[in-house]
């Protein structure tokens, strides 16, 4: 099997806080094939977003990435110096973020913030560089795409913002788009359209997406495999399918549990117990012990390590045994 | 749209200009000193005759309400009359001698604090509480509260007297004013090829420029300061690291442009100590502008005079507001809708 | 980390509570030793006759110009030296903080007083009072202040009350201004609706609920303005038609010893030091303040 786009070992990001120092990314491994969805998944706070920031190389202080390995098709983001992550971002890396109110520049055309793209990737420049942005504004479905092309963000609905960065962002044919929220600060309807979209970018373009959202309808719907997230560690990880069906860690079968059900309305929803952990100063034993319904005394003593469950399935919790294997690797405790 | 822009404020201006000149006017008339007296202060013997049949030829002996009628309508017609303490001669004339010279200092104090000002201000939001930042900080914080005319002449010991280097009075050396095409000596040189003038026009413009400058860069710096530490941490800005580009051009191109906007704000409703400034300013250094003018003309009760120059000061306030609004349309989107 | 307190907020609750803020504001240290400075001043200025070592207005005609001691020409009686007519700089300073701080406080008050209470009933009232207001407002701030105070003193002459007036021409309106914004959002908010609910009369809403609210801003724009105005009358004063030239006052000295900058330059420089130094003093513990009363109104 080829080698995966994106292959995350041992990252951990800190931040340094008046009250002490925050381990926002502790020791997180994820892994992206060409062209697959994966999903992350977690409460807000988790620390999902830090980790789409830190692939990227863009935590600033008082954060730091503090460990670990990016193999982004075979090198190592973290040891590449500042101008070669520049020259990924935006190109081979795309990122879009949560509302595009916030993210677009109010003082700065559409134009001139799709054309700043092509033009530092060097896919075009001057009148190439405007035609291709008017491709890419039609090409995510935005209608009158010239004239839009002189708009300011504020003169657009929330979904139109939302196509353009998705417009920018896909301006230089990126093989990773990191989606951060993409549709929280949408309403339902352009929520699905956006998904749609996505959906269409992926196929086209064989586009590798790291998706991340809290809302477990999306994932199902759209992405290959999943990852769940608790206070900064990955706590499950399966195929989509898998982990809906079949969901081992209890956090995750109690997010499950949170979700109501289509034509099962009998079936009562059940709000997970307690609170996140304050990160500056964690339990001894596993993060999510406290409001674990099936937590044991070894849970407190010390922290489960992810171990594997099968073919792409992984799981952090002693309920579980690795399948016949010792192939447990550290986790931080 | 930039017709109706305009047209509005111009239209403001109006009662605005009228406001003013009726407080000047009142004002003047109503204090004790006398302007013939101050007229004729060294001419000798004066009969009484002599000094009502000046009055009557002033007009000073009408009733207010006429006077400040037959004033506004002579304003109106651009005629303010003739200047008490200049011997009669027309007001207009006056000031038009010496508005050049204010117009030359108050731009250079203007550049010298802007182009401090704004790199230093955004370099300091780089790195809040480093070492650039906290010098930044301490340096702004004497400029508020440093009184002009101290400053002005401690640079005049510093500089003027102990090293020498500069001049502490006037405009320009004697005798080496270039031909007055447009009254600016800097541009009168330039146009003449004349670098010895352009040299010594500069050398006296840098002294009095410093005083002038210092609070208003003060200001101006806290203020970029603080904006850019607020667009700093806007996600937009995130977003434009997200796309690759170099930090020289999110933070000049992206940030700045966001930042400027309450900066211009502040700085346009700070022209009413600028103004101050300069008239102090201009005493301090017997600099021969308008400020120095209408202290003087104050002090001489020189009623056309003051008024005349209290409207220039009250059009120009209104105009570089007005100014800074229209950069703020420039800079912000958001704003030309409305 | 969402779910973390953040730092402002954790400072904000702590700085609600009245002992909290006193607290917060000394933990900054460099606001205390300001505050400690501005105190030192004022306590000059009260005692002045008893610490100063000399009478301000004695001129002694065998010290003119006699330099501070540090120098060359330094007579030991003087301290700081002495000016063209040999009076004791040191003394003089001590006398000028008692002008500059009595004028400062009393023109604050004065344009506090009048332009928190004209703001407040503009926000509150609206209508035409405040449509006329707006236009007076307007026209006072497209004047230079020095103008008219120019005007006035030089027609009423030296004359302390004149000049209390002429700083305070153009000072209530930034008070007004934060009055009315401040009153005009309290208007709308919950706890003036349910005052009125209750039947509160209006007196009492604008007394008892809105005033507690508008307070600290206004006092932070107080000490802010307090330095503003120590400038402006050492401004006037330097030109002449400031405080009456038989009180000493800081700025009449720097203009007295600007014909002896050549030579006597501490005639000029020490009175205006002291002018720097309080007002910057004043200017830090100000901000000091701001911290402390109002996070929000932090610049940064």
């Amino acid at each position: 099997m080829s080698r995966p786009l994106l292959q995350v070992r041992e990252l951990s990001t800190q931040f340094s806080t008046y009250r002490g120092t925050l381990p926002a990314v502790d020791g997180v491994d994820l892994t992206i094939e060409r062209g697959e969805t994966l999903a992350l998944v977690g409460e807000s706070g988790c620390g999902k977003s830090v980790t789409a920031l830190s692939i990227m190389r863009l935590v600033r202080r008082p954060g730091r990435i503090a460990g670990g390995e990016v193999w982004f098709d075979g090198e190592d983001l973290l040891r590449k110096s500042q101008a070669e992550m520049r020259e990924l971002r935006g190109g081979r890396i795309a990122m879009v973020f949560q509302d595009p109110l916030s993210t677009l520049n109010p003082t700065l055309s559409v134009e001139n913030q799709i054309v700043e793209s092509l033009q530092i990737h060097g896919f075009a420049r001057g009148r190439a560089a405007r035609a291709r942005g008017v491709e890419l504004l039609e090409a995510m479905g935005i209608p009158a795409a010239r004239e839009r092309l002189h708009s300011y963000p504020h003169e657009l609905s929330g979904g139109m913002r939302q196509r353009v960065m998705l417009a920018i962002a896909v301006s230089c044919e990126p093989e990773l788009l990191i989606a951060d929220e993409p549709t929280t600060a949408l309403d339902v309807t352009l929520q699905a359209q956006i998904m749609d979209l996505l959906a269409r970018l992926k196929e086209e373009r064989r586009l590798a997406i790291l998706l991340i959202t809290h809302d477990l309808g999306i994932v199902s719907q759209f992405s290959d495999r999943a990852a769940v997230m608790y206070a900064g560690q990955i706590v499950e990880q399966a195929p989509v399918g898998d982990l809906l069906e079949e969901p081992l860690h209890p956090y995750t079968r109690g997010l499950l549990r949170c979700v109501p059900r289509v034509g099962r309305p009998d079936i009562p929803l059940t709000p997970i117990e307690g609170s996140v952990p304050d990160m500056v100063s964690l339990p001894r034993g596993c993060r999510f012990a406290p409001r674990c319904p099936e937590v044991m005394d070894r849970c407190r003593e010390a922290a489960p390590a992810l171990c594997d469950r099968g073919p792409e399935r992984s799981v952090r919790c002693y309920l579980y045994r690795a399948a016949g294997q010792t192939a447990a690797r550290q986790g931080s405790a | 749209m930039w017709g109706r822009f305009f047209g509005q404020r111009l239209l403001q201006l109006i009662p605005v200009l009228l406001g003013v000149s009726f407080i000047v006017f009142l004002t003047m008339h109503l204090t004790p000193g006398d302007p013939i007296e101050h007229m004729l202060g060294q001419a000798g013997r004066i009969t009484q005759e002599q000094i009502d049949e000046l009055r009557a030829h002033y007009g000073l002996d009408r009733p207010l309400a006429v006077q400040y009628g037959l004033f506004l309508r002579n304003a109106a017609a651009g005629n303010f009359g003739p200047s008490y303490s200049h011997q009669g001669r027309d007001v207009g004339v006056v000031v038009a001698a010496r508005l050049p010279a204010t117009l030359e200092l108050t731009l250079f104090a203007f550049v010298i604090a802007i182009l401090f000002a704004i790199p230093a201000g955004v370099i300091a939001s780089l790195r809040p509480q480093g070492a650039f930042d906290r010098t930044a900080t301490v340096a702004a914080l004497l400029g508020i509260s440093v009184p002009g005319f101290w400053l002005g002449i401690v640079l005049m010991i510093i500089f003027g007297l102990r090293l020498g280097w500069l001049p502490i009075s006037g405009r320009i050396q004697l005798g080496l004013a270039p031909p007055p095409v447009t009254g600016l000596n800097t541009l009168d040189a330039l146009l003449a090829g004349n670098a010895a003038a352009l040299w010594s026009t500069v050398k006296h413009l840098v002294l009095p420029g410093l005083a002038m400058a210092a609070p208003m860069a003060a200001m101006v710096m806290r203020m970029v300061r603080s904006s850019m530490i607020g667009v700093l941490a806007q996600d937009y800005i995130q977003f434009a690291r997200a796309k690759g580009l170099p930090e020289m051009t999110v933070v000049g191109k992206h940030a700045l442009r966001n930042a400027l906007i309450p900066t211009v704000n502040i700085v346009a409703l700070q022209t009413g100590l600028l103004l101050s400034g300069n008239m102090i300013i201009e005493t301090v250094f017997q600099y021969p502008g308008l400020g120095k003018l209408a202290v003087d003309a104050i002090a001489a009760a020189d009623y056309p005079l003051v008024q005349a120059v209290v409207l220039i000061y009250a059009v120009s306030y209104v105009l570089l507001n007005l100014g800074a609004d229209a950069l703020h349309a420039v800079l912000d989107p958001r704003v030309r809708a409305a | 980390m969402a779910e973390q307190v953040s730092e402002e907020e954790a400072l904000a609750s702590v700085a609600a509570t009245a002992p909290g803020m006193v607290r917060l504001l000394l933990g900054n240290r460099v606001a205390v030793i300001a505050g400690l400075v501005v105190v030192a001043f004022l306590a000059v200025g009260l005692f002045a006759p008893v610490l100063a070592p000399r009478d301000p207005n004695t001129q002694h005609p065998e010290a003119i110009r006699a330099a501070p001691f540090w120098q060359a020409g330094a007579d030991a009686r003087f301290l700081l030296g002495t000016d063209s007519l040999g009076r004791d700089l040191l003394s003089r300073i001590m006398y000028g903080a008692r002008v500059s701080i009595l004028l400062g406080v009393a023109v604050v008050l004065l344009t506090l007083v009048a332009g928190a209470g004209l703001g407040m009933l503009a926000g509150y009232f609206r209508g035409w009072f405040d449509a006329v207001m707006s236009r007076i407002v307007d026209t006072l701030l497209a004047f230079p202040f020095l103008i008219f105070a120019l005007a006035i003193m030089a027609a009423t002459g030296p004359n302390l009350m004149a000049l209390v007036l002429a700083l305070a021409f153009k000072g209530w309106v930034d008070f007004y201004r934060v009055a009315r914004g401040d009153v005009l959002a309290a208007r709308a908010a919950d706890y003036v609706t349910a005052a009125r609910g209750v039947g509160a009369s209006t007196p009492h809403i604008l007394l008892s609920e809105i005033l507690p609210n508008i307070v600290p801003p206004l006092i932070v724009l107080a000490t802010l303005r307090m330095a503003t105005i120590i400038i402006a009358e050492a401004s006037l004063s330097f030109l002449g038609i400031g405080v009456p030239p038989s009180i000493p006052a800081w700025g009449t000295m720097v203009a007295d010893g600007r014909a002896d900058i050549g030579s006597a330059w501490w005639i000029a420089t020490f009175p205006g030091l002291a002018i720097l130094l309080l007002v910057l003093s004043v200017n830090l513990f100000g901000e000091g303040l701001r911290d402390v009363l109002d996070p929000r109104m932090r610049k940064s």
